[in-house]
Formats: structure tokens, C-alpha cells, sequence
């Protein structure tokens, strides 16, 4: 975290004084994005920088699906399989990946590249089925679509 | 169409969302006559005159929520637009978010200078990419245009606007909830009284309103409580954005003034069902609402008011559209599902009650459903009505009685016969 500290002042600023609890989750998600999960250095680092009890940060993390404490794969194919999604072939979206990737959702291919999960619902059902390649949303995808976006990834 | 258009008043293209053609379109005129010509307590009776009702799902009239707020009593006040959108089903804020980001911006600035408010937030679902870094675009092109920050546009007033991004929590579109989370903490919602508008972030009056009834200030404030009044029908005045999805043959956000007939939408409008079905079923607002069949929905216009009297609610203007040939209750699975992960624990019903629900149609679709679960299935949803602090109990039990209310006989053949008369369709495939 000590190489953020620079950036996390400057978020700082932009709020209210008084604001610090807050400041909670947009660290722990840009946090996130640099290391791909958040580490228990991280914690204590930011359980000094902002003074907010340690139980706050765990709860935090525990609590958000977004927040991971473990690595995951370089590329994290998430298939929305709520209603919409559902209407409009999720369950044959996800079939496809587990068999395409060899994991089943909450799994980590053995090279490291891909972890496939499942998620409830990212907003895009008048586009469904959508599945989320990191932070890239990908709309009205077949198996087809997916098969070439994943040969693309490395 | 021929409805009124109050939002999408412009074509969309690759540079409609920008500054520069908001500017074009007029954008930042109205806040300019406001800061100017307009006392905070004038737009105030704007808003109030205007009869505008939220936007999010509970259609809370947006003056009076604005009216618990005391200008001048000596403490901060916070404004919130509430982005989270995680209803399933709804996507409408998106096409604001990504389109029109600055009357977002510009409505925000307006409704923090009527209800006195230095620092605003919005609070951004963590999932949303584009919409992001289109509105965080914009924030940094008005504040660099001087229509945020210190000393707007030359006079005193000062705002300032922060996008606060979640991070994967469906409870957190739950106003309380989302000021909780604003508050870095894990977001549990709130007890209420004392109101959000009394104790509300940090315990200071707060308003949450939803992105597009912030949206339409410009459009009432620009042109006057009575234009607006002019369009939809008297007790709910204005335009919906409607987002319909599922087996609809053109789905996408639609904006449509409030009355307008639900079968013109869904066949004309929308071009009718996938694959040239039948339409078996429609869940209104986000599938929180109580579904309508074919039939319940065939004479109601789209008006709040009707949709509420047939038993439902337009909700938050999510509509899904389901085929004859789907199964509803692996339909009621997926939705069970959802609301068994999403309950965040705090009040026993909804905690304990979205587990068993989830179990009980889990083991109804495995093929071990009991005669007796779907009276189960009943009764906890009637337990968690109105026993939970927010209202994602109720929601789930309305989910769940408003299809078997419709669809028993569908539960009570899969139970008999362990196995759906549907097949377990939930696709829509071509007609055959």
C-alpha cells in the first residue's frame, strides 16, 4: 500500500473533513486493483493511515463480493445468471465456460490465467446474457463470442 | 413513439454525453438562472409544485421528502444520488449515466443549492465500468468549466461532488444502507424513524434520490412545475424511463409519459414477444414486484396508480417479459437464489427466512419437493412481511406469493410428478 499513499491523499482531499471511515472502501478497491486481492499488510497499512478500527476493514472485506483476500486468475470471468440473464440462455453461458475452462465457478484454472465465477445481476439485462471480463462488460455473448474472446487472452 | 420526451430529448451518438454538446443542447443555462434568479426556497416550491415522485422504486413524492429539510439550522446537510441500481431487471439509470451524465451533474448542483448542501455524492454501483468513467468525465469537465467546486459560476455558492463506488452489495440500493456504506461500513440498513432527512450521513439531514428523478430538476426547474404537471396523469406527473428485458423481441430503456397503454409498449413499441410466442407473464418494476399475467396486464396503462390497484407496482421500471413455455419455478429459483445471497444478516427473518426459501426451491426443483412446501413457501414470505428494517423481506415474499398465487398448478405438478411440465425451460428459443 505505501506506494498508493501519494494517490489516497489526493483522494482524501476531495471529501469532507471528518470523512475518514469513508475512505474505507475506494482504498481497499484501488488496493485491489493494483495487487488482485487484498493482503493482510494491506490492512494494517491502512489501519494506520486512517486511524478506523481493524474490525471495520475486515468486516468491510467480508462483507462486499467485489473484495477478495486471495489471489484469483488473471483474466475473472464473471456470468450474470439472474432473471434476465437466465431468460436469455445464462445456464448454457455458464456450461459452456466450466467446460471450456475445466473449472467449475469459484475455481482458478491450473495455469493461473482464468477463475470463473457466477454473479447476480450487473445491470446490462436489456443486453443479456452478459459476462464481465475483469472490468469489461460483455453483452448479448454466445459461445461462440466467448470462445474468441478467450483465445485473446493470455 | 408518440409519448412525451422529457430525458431522451437528443439523438445518442459517440459525443452526445459530452460537455460540449450538453452546452449545445442548452446544458448548465437553467443552473445559471437559478443561481442567479432563484432563492433556494423558490426551487424548493418548484420541486414541490411539480408533484414529482421518486424514480427508485417507492414513489415517494420528491417535495416532500425535500420538505423535512430545514434550510438555515446551522448544520451540514449531504445530498446523495442513489446509483446503485441493483434491482434486477432495471438498467434505466445506466442509459442517464453513460448518455446524459452532465443534466445528472446539473440537476445535482440545483437540488444541492436548494437544500443547501456543500458536499454531494454519488453513490455508483461497483460493478458499472462505462457508466463511471463517463460521469467521472464529466465531474472533472465541470469542475474545470466552474460548475462545481468553489464559488460556482462566480457567485457564493460552493459545491462539491464525489462519485463513491461500491463494491458489490444488492442491500446497499437501500437508502439507509447506501449512506451506511458511504460511511465505509458494512452496510446494514437502518431503523427508521429518525428519517434520513432528520439523521442521515454521519447522523446529518441527508436526501437520497434516485438518479433519474434527480434527473428531470432541470427539465421542472427550466420550464416550471405546471409543464411538467402537463405531462402523465395528475397524481403522477411526468415521464418513466421503462427498461424492459427477457424474451421481448426489441429490449433496451424507453422513456414513455406515465398512462401510457401497456399492451401498445410490449407489442408495439417493443415488438412484441421473442420468437413469436404467446406472452405468458410480465414482472413489472424489478422482480420485487408481484408478476401480472398476460391477461391482468392486457387493459392497465402504465401508471403507478393502476399497476398498484391490479396488485403490483411499476417498482423501479425494470420490466421483464417472459414467454408462454418458461418454467416458473425455476424461475422463482434463480430470483430465490439472488435474494438468499443478498440478505445481509442483520434482522432474522430475511436472514434465516431467504435460506430456507432458497432450500425449499432448490429441493422442489431437484425433484424432492414435499406436498406440503408450497404452504412453506407461503408462510415464510408472510413472516418476513414488514418484520425486517429494510424492505428486501417483503420484497422477496412478494417475489415468491405473487408467482404462486399465479402459477400453483405449474409447483404443484413439479411436486407430484417430480419433474416441470415445462420442460425447465427458462429460454426462449426460436419458435418451432
Amino acid at each position: 500500500m505505501k506506494d498508493l499513499v501519494a494517490e489516497f491523499d489526493a483522494i482524501r482531499a476531495r471529501f469532507p473533513a471528518g470523512f475518514d471511515s469513508s475512505l474505507v472502501v475506494p482504498f481497499l478497491r484501488r488496493i485491489q486493483e493494483d495487487r488482485g486481492y487484498v493482503a493482510d499488510s494491506d490492512i494494517d497499512a491502512l489501519v494506520d493511515y486512517l486511524c478506523v478500527p481493524r474490525i471495520q476493514i475486515e468486516e468491510v472485506l467480508s462483507y462486499y463480493t467485489q473484495f477478495r483476500r486471495k489471489p484469483i486468475g488473471r483474466w475473472h470471468v464473471q456470468a450474470c445468471r439472474n432473471v434476465s440473464c437466465s431468460l436469455l440462455g445464462a445456464d448454457r453461458i455458464v456450461d459452456h465456460l466450466t467446460q471450456r475452462l475445466r473449472i467449475r465457478p469459484g475455481e482458478t484454472t491450473g495455469d493461473g490465467r482464468f477463475t470463473l465465477s457466477t454473479v447476480e445481476c450487473l445491470a446490462s439485462c436489456g443486453t443479456a446474457p452478459v459476462v464481465m471480463i475483469n472490468e469489461t462488460c460483455h453483452e448479448c455473448v454466445t459461445p461462440q463470442k466467448l470462445d474468441a474472446l478467450l483465445e485473446a487472452l493470455t | 413513439m408518440s409519448s412525451t420526451k422529457l430525458l431522451m430529448t437528443f439523438p445518442v451518438s459517440a459525443t452526445s454525453h459530452t460537455l460540449v454538446e450538453y452546452r449545445e443542447r442548452g446544458g448548465y443555462a437553467t443552473l445559471e438562472k437559478v443561481l442567479r434568479q432563484m432563492t433556494p426556497t423558490q426551487v424548493n416550491d418548484e420541486i414541490t409544485a411539480s408533484g414529482i415522485q421518486g424514480r427508485g422504486g417507492a414513489a415517494f413524492p420528491m417535495g416532500r421528502k425535500w420538505g423535512v429539510i430545514h434550510l438555515n439550522d446551522g448544520q451540514p446537510h449531504y445530498l446523495c444520488a442513489n446509483a446503485d441500481e441493483g434491482e434486477p431487471g432495471t438498467f434505466k439509470d445506466r442509459w442517464i449515466l453513460e448518455n446524459a451524465p452532465h443534466l445528472l451533474v446539473e440537476s445535482m448542483v440545483i437540488a444541492a443549492y436548494a437544500l443547501q448542501v456543500r458536499n454531494a455524492f454519488v453513490y455508483m454501483r461497483g460493478e458499472f465500468d462505462l457508466p463511471y468513467r463517463r460521469l467521472a468525465a464529466s465531474v472533472d469537465e465541470a469542475y474545470e468549466a466552474g460548475y462545481l467546486g468553489e464559488r460556482i459560476l462566480g457567485t457564493d455558492v460552493s459545491c462539491d461532488l464525489v462519485i463513491y463506488r461500491g463494491a458489490g452489495s444488492y442491500v446497499c440500493g437501500e437508502a439507509s444502507a447506501l449512506l451506511t456504506s458511504i460511511e465505509g461500513r458494512k452496510p446494514y440498513p437502518r431503523n427508521r424513524p429518525p428519517r434520513l432527512t432528520v439523521r442521515g450521513l454521519y447522523q446529518r439531514p441527508t436526501v437520497v434520490n434516485n438518479v433519474e428523478t434527480l434527473a428531470n430538476i432541470v427539465g421542472i426547474v427550466a420550464n416550471g412545475a405546471q409543464a411538467f404537471r402537463a405531462v402523465g396523469t395528475a397524481k403522477n406527473p411526468g415521464t418513466r424511463l421503462i427498461s424492459i428485458s427477457g424474451h421481448i423481441c426489441r429490449p433496451g430503456v424507453y422513456e414513455i409519459e406515465v398512462g401510457y397503454p401497456w399492451s401498445k409498449f410490449i407489442y408495439e413499441d417493443c415488438g412484441g414477444v421473442r420468437g413469436g410466442r404467446q406472452l405468458k407473464a410480465v414482472i413489472p418494476g424489478g422482480i420485487s414486484t408481484k408478476v401480472l399475467t398476460a391477461a391482468e396486464i392486457e387493459p392497465l396503462h402504465l401508471d403507478n396508480q393502476e399497476v398498484e390497484a391490479a396488485g403490483s407496482s411499476l417498482g423501479s421500471g425494470g420490466m421483464i417479459v417472459i414467454a408462454e413455455g418458461t418454467c416458473m419455478v425455476r424461475l422463482l429459483q434463480v430470483m430465490l437464489r439472488f435474494y438468499h445471497h443478498e440478505s445481509c444478516g442483520q434482522c432474522t427473518p430475511c436472514r434465516e427466512g431467504m435460506g430456507w426459501l432458497h432450500r425449499i426451491i432448490d429441493r422442489v426443483v431437484a425433484g424432492d419437493g414435499r406436498p406440503e412446501d408450497i404452504e412453506r413457501l407461503y408462510q415464510i414470505s408472510a413472516w418476513n412481511d414488514g418484520t425486517t428494517i429494510c424492505g428486501m423481506g417483503d420484497a422477496a415474499g412478494y417475489a415468491t406469493s405473487g408467482i404462486l398465487n399465479k402459477f400453483r398448478d405449474e409447483f404443484e405438478y413439479y411436486i407430484d410428478n417430480k419433474r416441470s411440465r415445462l420442460h425447465g425451460n427458462l429460454e426462449c428459443l426460436a419458435s418451432s
